[in-house]
């Protein structure tokens, strides 16, 4: 008998680490093969389903960071350490790390866009000799907005980060856009074979690939990663279709000589 | 091998089939039209040749039948799930050529477009077809130009022949069937259509570009989003999830799937707010290229079968089929544009 996709399993909350008052990381049990930048349904039943990317993987573990901004999403924060979820996946593509093995990679991050890269960058700060040289650019609304706080203390061992608010809390002049500010300051070696990886709101992620690619980044050098609406993440339901791709399935994570074609 | 039916001989054979399968075929439904004193016809389960509608094109198509508009996929409580039956018997449908490419089409999706689905799958391993043949073409069909006016991947055949029913059959396992209860062996070939009054033309050099079109811009307004346009298409396949739960246990209920539309509002919402495509002209284009362009690309072979239900069914008189046929002087307008 073949396998019901749509037929979730159940999976324990091991953790819970809250990082604001709407975003925790839930730490679940799971064993099998993830790649960051996949993404998982987490199912409720009664509520629905939401598609949740992996922000951590390793040790019959994944790590959910999730939002708090629907249906679905309210009900999973009702939920502790010790209670069990439905899930199924993981699915969609999630980012091979070896294609930016023995390059300079730059990571650019905004607000809970830096979970589906968590991965990436956690591999590259544990084997910093994997990449030539290694920057992370993530930008949050507030302070009060940043994620992965203790991340952030062991990532400045091994690589260089950048780390802006667009807004502090008492600051009468807010400054929009301030990830995009710190790329034409980069310092490359070697811009023309290095590798960037943007992932964030729409509006972030057009400027950040546009000031890439002024920067001197080559189109093909550069990842993205879409959000969309997905009911089924299995290629059937129709609704993250763009042009002839299915985001499910062929993405999340695209090359921007194709993600930047997608017209919706 | 063809044979020639009476009518109380193709009635025993759907006698029969009755045993293993639910048979649908078009039915006349009297009264059930959109307007006063008009009918509508649909598919429904039937038990004899007489119950056919063979004059007419059905308003919606077989489609449901493979993909019900509300398909229940499990029932759960708080941490148990339990799989939905599938239906015990078979089924034998009874379709025009354009429905049956259509098929080909939900099968692209459903069984081939990354994970193979459980319940159509289901469903699908236990289905039969049988090919309406069509003498002429009717109103807004353009089959023809988008070559699925032939079909002979049918496991059978019928069309009215005289007074009687003339079957061609591919299905070895039918043939004592249909030789018991013939009057005799005769060559058959199902009728097609040649010609068809509406013609398109898909043009060549089709991308994107054309969403920059203006021609979008005229069914921002006309377009009132109402979504009649994917539930009669045969090849639209969208659904959305949805939990129900019961109101005497609150802890207890289903999750369901249920048709989607790409017109209507909130296809592409997600939680937070973000929202694509939000003018009715850009889910126009959408719709449209899915149909003639991108489809294709993906898979091969245009998606829309041409039987032009969508042009029949608008409640605002849009026609897909001049749609289409528009796309020509949209690229050509988008080119120039760039041009300059």
């Amino acid at each position: 008998m073949m396998k019901n996709e749509y037929v979730p399993f159940l999976s324990e909350i091991k953790e819970v680490i809250k990082h604001t008052d709407i975003e925790y990381t839930f730490r679940m049990t799971y064993d099998g093969e993830v790649k960051p930048g996949q993404f998982f349904e987490v199912s409720i039943p009664k509520y629905g389903e939401a598609p949740i990317s992996v922000s951590g993987v390793g040790g019959g573990l994944v790590d959910l960071t999730i939002r708090r901004v629907g249906k679905v999403t309210n009900e999973i924060f009702e939920r502790y350490a010790g209670d069990r979820m439905f899930l199924r996946g993981p699915y969609g593509n999630g980012f091979d790390v070896n294609l930016y093995k023995g390059r300079e990679l730059v990571v650019i991050a905004g607000g809970t866009g830096l979970s589906p890269v968590r991965g990436v960058v956690d591999y590259f700060s544990e084997h910093p000799g994997d990449v030539k040289g290694m920057t992370l650019i993530a930008g949050f609304k507030t302070p009060k907005d940043i994620l992965f706080h203790k991340d952030f203390e062991r990532w400045e061992k091994n690589m260089d980060v950048i780390l802006t608010v667009d807004c502090a809390d008492d600051d009468e002049q807010c400054h929009i856009g301030l990830v995009t500010e710190y790329i034409p300051k980069l310092r490359l070696d070697d811009v023309s074979n290095a590798a960037a990886i943007v992932v964030g709101p729409p509006v972030m992620m057009h400027f950040s690939t546009q000031g890439l690619l002024n920067a001197g980044f080559r189109e093909e050098n550069i990842w993205i990663s879409h959000e969309r609406k997905m009911c089924c993440g299995i290629g059937k339901c129709g609704h993250c279709k763009i042009d002839d791709t299915y985001v499910c399935l062929d993405g999340p994570v695209f090359n921007f000589t194709k993600g930047r074609k997608l017209i919706d | 091998m063809g044979f020639l039916f009476a009518e109380n001989g193709i009635n025993a054979v759907f006698e029969k089939w009755a045993e293993e399968y639910h048979v649908y075929a078009p039915k006349r439904m009297e009264g059930k039209g959109a307007f006063s004193d008009t009918d509508s016809v649909r598919y429904e389960e039937i038990n004899k040749v007489e119950e056919i509608e063979f004059d007419l094109k059905s308003h919606f198509s077989f489609k449901d039948i493979l993909l019900p508009m509300s398909e229940t996929l499990f029932f759960f409580t708080e941490e148990q799930v339990k799989e939905a039956d599938g239906p015990k018997k078979g089924a034998v449908i009874l379709l025009r050529s354009c429905d049956l490419h259509a098929v080909r089409r939900l099968d692209e999706i459903y069984l081939k477009n990354g994970f193979e689905d459980y319940y159509y799958k289901r469903l699908r391993e236990n289905v039969r077809f049988v090919l309406l043949g069509c003498k002429q073409a009717f109103e807004n069909c353009f089959c023809v130009d988008m070559e699925t006016n032939r079909a002979d991947f049918y496991d059978a055949s019928i069309e009215k022949d005289g007074d009687g029913y003339a079957v061609d059959n591919h299905y070895s396992d039918w043939e004592p069937l249909f030789l018991a209860n013939s009057m005799e062996k005769k060559e058959v070939s199902p009728s097609y259509v040649t010609e068809t009054e509406v013609r398109v033309e898909v043009p060549e050099g089709l991308s994107l570009d054309v969403s920059k079109s203006r021609m979008w811009d005229e069914y921002d307004k006309r377009c009132i989003d109402c979504g009649r346009c994917n539930y009669v298409c045969p090849t639209c396949t969208c659904f959305t999830m949805q939990d129900i739960f019961y109101t005497d246990n609150g802890k207890v209920g289903e999750r369901r799937r249920v048709t989607a539309s790409c017109m209507v509002n909130g296809y592409t919402d997600v939680a937070g707010g973000g929202s694509y495509r939000q003018k009715n002209g850009q889910r126009m284009r959408f719709k449209t290229l899915h149909k003639v362009y991108d489809f294709k690309k993906r898979f091969g072979y245009h998606m829309c079968v041409g039987c032009g239900r969508c042009d029949d069914a608008c409640p605002e008189y849009i026609s897909f089929s001049n749609i289409i046929n528009k796309l020509k002087d949209a690229v050509a307008e988008v080119n120039d544009h760039d041009e300059k």
